[in-house]
């Protein structure tokens, strides 16, 4: 006999499971992709997924590791969460890399691993792991859902704690019989964090200082970083930055938060930066570091550190302001409002036309420089090849190591959000998945990830979903059958001892996209460079393109560990 | 320079875990927490004795406890007129001829004996962390067995003066 239980119970709402709810709650976030794989302690969640008619897409990756990077790759370019769904043991250990490059990176991501029934944890069950242990240190905050009543609460609290302040991943760890077992469908999902309460307005008194400090400087300069991308506050920097004719720089993830062909931008400071930059660094008399964190990559040696210059530091993570660098001119607040507040002071500046004279001629005499080659290709040409035959418009991911300098260095970014790198963790493997994300986010832009032959290894088997959905990522392999930035240290640290760093026995690229039923390409002339890519932007489909490069260029310039901003080496050729 | 800081937090599961994770990632060099209800229902108490080299490492050590969500409130008390107390449990060796000698020097101390066999007696203390130490050397010299603190717990005084004595930095 059938019985329909909502003829039995007199009640509001009717009966679901907690996994349906779990549905319902993030259709009510607005989520709109979520990437996943399925398990043992999450199939109530993706049966809940076949059951209901959800107006989010599931995108099922082929590891793990693929579904959190592309998870991150679509909320840098999208500015909303990323959301993933992992099974218990395995599957939400597979997800610790791409989590902490998000803690690292400030990347808005909400994470539902499933867990083994609650009467089960702690008795090292088939597929248990300590989720919440393992995911401490590394997530903005987690969650493991001990009562099914709690879970919509949980959920609006937990895309709330991501989303707002300083973005990070949050984990949601999710007991499978409470995602099994039946409940009303008629919930409440109020909360209450007091002890939550980022500080958003900047205090008046600060931006008066500051506004004050800026009308004595003489050789001020802004230092932009990727909090001024969270805080979509591109437009009020360039601004601000041309209202007053100051010179800006940017970290690697803060590239695109202001125009890199305006003429007031340095290019990108720190160990791979600019001259011009870096100069202004050590020169400068102020320096207004606006949602950057004055990580080691950027300042060098810390004693040499804009050595003569009244710090202000803008950041919404009251922690990260005197953690490395003494700050006199301490900002907390959204980027954005502290922008409006310094464009609202009449500041009156003292002349610094020899200053920005000064910054000029360096950005003249000293241009990032590199060497054409007779046999192989060039890798730095090649990137501005890339960014000519894509007139600096598209989205362009990374990975870690030489071809991510040299995209930071080559490709020219104008707008923001455009460029998707893994900056504080350096992760290999994450530019090709974050693509993966990226196009779904941005189904209209061009995508391309530039990856080197040693990490696009790491995570190629995602190459199933850009086939599957027909996603025209365009994957450009820097390839110089090494491990570059590590031959490049072996070579410059190690008296050219290069241990383990030569990979002689790549697999062909091309055949191996073709396995995929992807279409692969080879080039290793300079003369086809320029008609291919216009062909491969133009193909309506993913493609991976392996690009023979010179293997013995360096990254230049270069300051190397220990050193300070001003002891470059490789300036010019 | 010793410190000690207070911190009422939300009392959620894992709490507990991910401050002194944050304390051990960021190289935070801890003498003691002890941790408790407070007068509010679901809220505890922390507090922490540190050794701090600078005065960055300690603004850094309370914003970056600040940051922890389930943190509601963080002060570093120890410049402030406050009460510090510990607790410690001492087995020391005690046979016949030593135990009246023994009676005789915690006496003082308003400590009392808890525990009493054939070769030991268990001696509670409560006091001031100095007042405590003093205690454990003046009972060394006989033989501790075993012996067991709870950490330094404090809260500022009823009744801020004016101007506050240097002496806490001293002793805590």
């Amino acid at each position: 006999m059938k019985v329909d239980a909502s003829h039995e119970v007199e009640v509001k709402g009717k009966l679901v499971t907690g996994a349906d709810l779990l549905i319902k709650t993030l259709i009510d976030a607005n989520v709109d992709t979520v990437f996943g794989y399925p398990g043992g302690a999450v199939l109530p969640i993706y049966d809940a997924l076949y059951r209901n008619d959800t107006p989010f897409e599931h995108v099922l990756s082929r590891h793990e590791q693929g579904s959190i990077h592309a998870a991150e790759g679509y909320a840098r370019v999208t500015g909303k969460p990323g959301v993933v769904i992992a099974t218990s043991g395995p599957g939400a250990t597979n997800l610790i890399t791409g989590i902490t490059d998000a803690m690292m990176d400030s990347l808005p991501l909400v994470i539902f691993t499933g867990q083994v029934a609650k009467n089960v944890i702690g008795t090292d069950a088939f597929q248990e792991a300590d989720v919440m242990g393992i995911t401490t240190p590394i997530t903005k905050y987690n969650y493991q859902v001990n009562e099914i009543a709690d879970l919509p609460r949980i959920v609006k609290e937990a895309f709330h704690i991501a989303t707002t302040g300083r973005p990070g991943p949050v984990v949601v760890d999710i007991p499978k019989n409470i995602s099994a077992n039946i409940t009303l469908d008629d919930y409440e999902d109020d909360f209450y964090l007091p002890g939550y309460q980022p500080t958003i307005n900047p205090n008046p008194l600060q931006i008066i200082k500051l506004a004050e400090a800026l009308s004595r400087a003489e050789r001020p300069l802004l230092l932009a970083g990727a909090g001024t991308l969270f805080a979509d506050a591109a437009q009020e920097l360039k601004e601000f930055a041309e209202a007053y004719q100051l010179p800006v720089t940017n970290t690697l993830l803060g590239l695109g938060s202001f125009p890199g062909s305006n003429e007031l931008s340095l290019g990108m400071a720190g160990m791979h930066g600019t001259y011009a930059a870096n100069m202004a660094i050590y020169e400068c008399d102020l320096l207004i570091n606006i949602g950057a964190r004055f990580d080691d990559r950027l300042t060098g040696n810390l004693n040499h550190f804009a050595p003569n210059a009244k710090i202000a530091h803008i950041d919404i993570d009251p922690a990260e302001i005197g953690k490395n660098i003494e700050t006199h001119i301490p900002v907390v607040a959204d980027a954005k409002k502290a922008l409006l507040g310094l464009l609202k002071a009449k500041i009156e500046m003292q002349d610094h036309k020899e200053w920005m004279d000064k910054l000029q001629h360096n950005k003249k005499d000293y241009p990032l420089w590199y060497e054409r080659s007779d046999t192989l290709l060039s890798p730095q040409w090649l990137i501005e090849q890339v960014y000519n035959v894509s007139k600096g418009e598209a989205v362009v991911t990374t990975d870690v190591g030489q071809h991510q300098m040299w995209a930071a260095q080559f490709y020219t970014f104008d707008k923001p959000n455009n460029w998707v790198t893994s900056g504080g963790l350096g992760t290999m493997g994450f530019g090709f998945p974050a693509a993966i994300g990226a196009q779904l986010g941005r189904p209209d832009d061009l995508v391309i990830s530039i990856v080197g032959d040693g990490g696009f290894q790491m995570t190629l088997q995602e190459l199933s979903i850009v086939k599957q959905r027909n996603l025209p990522v365009k994957i450009i392999i820097v390839n110089n059958e090494a491990l570059g930035m590590v031959r490049q240290w072996q070579e410059s640290f190690y008296e050219e001892r290069y241990s383990e760093s030569l990979l002689s026995e790549n697999p062909d690229f091309v055949k191996l996209a073709e396995s995929y039923g992807v279409r692969g390409v080879r080039v290793d002339k300079e003369a086809e460079v320029i008609q291919t890519l216009e062909d491969i932007f133009a193909y309506d489909g993913p493609v991976v393109a392996d690009f023979r490069v010179v293997r013995n260029t360096c990254v230049y310039p270069m300051i190397a560990p220990g050193k300070g901003i001003q002891e470059m080496v490789g300036v010019k050729k | 320079m010793r410190r000690i800081i207070i911190a009422t937090v939300q009392d959620r599961g894992g709490v507990l875990n991910r401050i002194t994770g944050m304390l051990h990632k960021r190289q935070f060099n801890i003498e003691s927490i002890s941790v408790g209800a407070s007068e509010v229902e679901g809220v505890s108490k922390m507090t922490f004795v540190v050794e701090i080299s600078d005065r960055q490492k300690l603004e850094q050590l309370t914003k970056q406890l600040n940051k922890q969500i389930d943190v509601l409130k963080v002060s570093d008390i120890t410049d402030k007129a406050m009460v510090a107390r510990e607790l410690a449990l001492i087995k020391v060796v005690a046979t016949g001829h030593t135990r009246s000698e023994i009676q005789g020097i915690i006496a003082p101390f308003r400590s009392s004996v808890i525990d009493v066999s054939k070769d030991s007696m268990t001696i509670q203390v409560t006091g001031r962390p100095d007042k405590v130490d003093a205690l454990i050397s003046l009972l060394r010299p006989y033989g501790i067995k075993e012996l067991t603190k709870t950490g330094v717990t404090a809260f500022l005084r009823g009744q801020q003066p004016d101007q506050v004595t240097e002496i806490n930095s001293m002793t805590i």
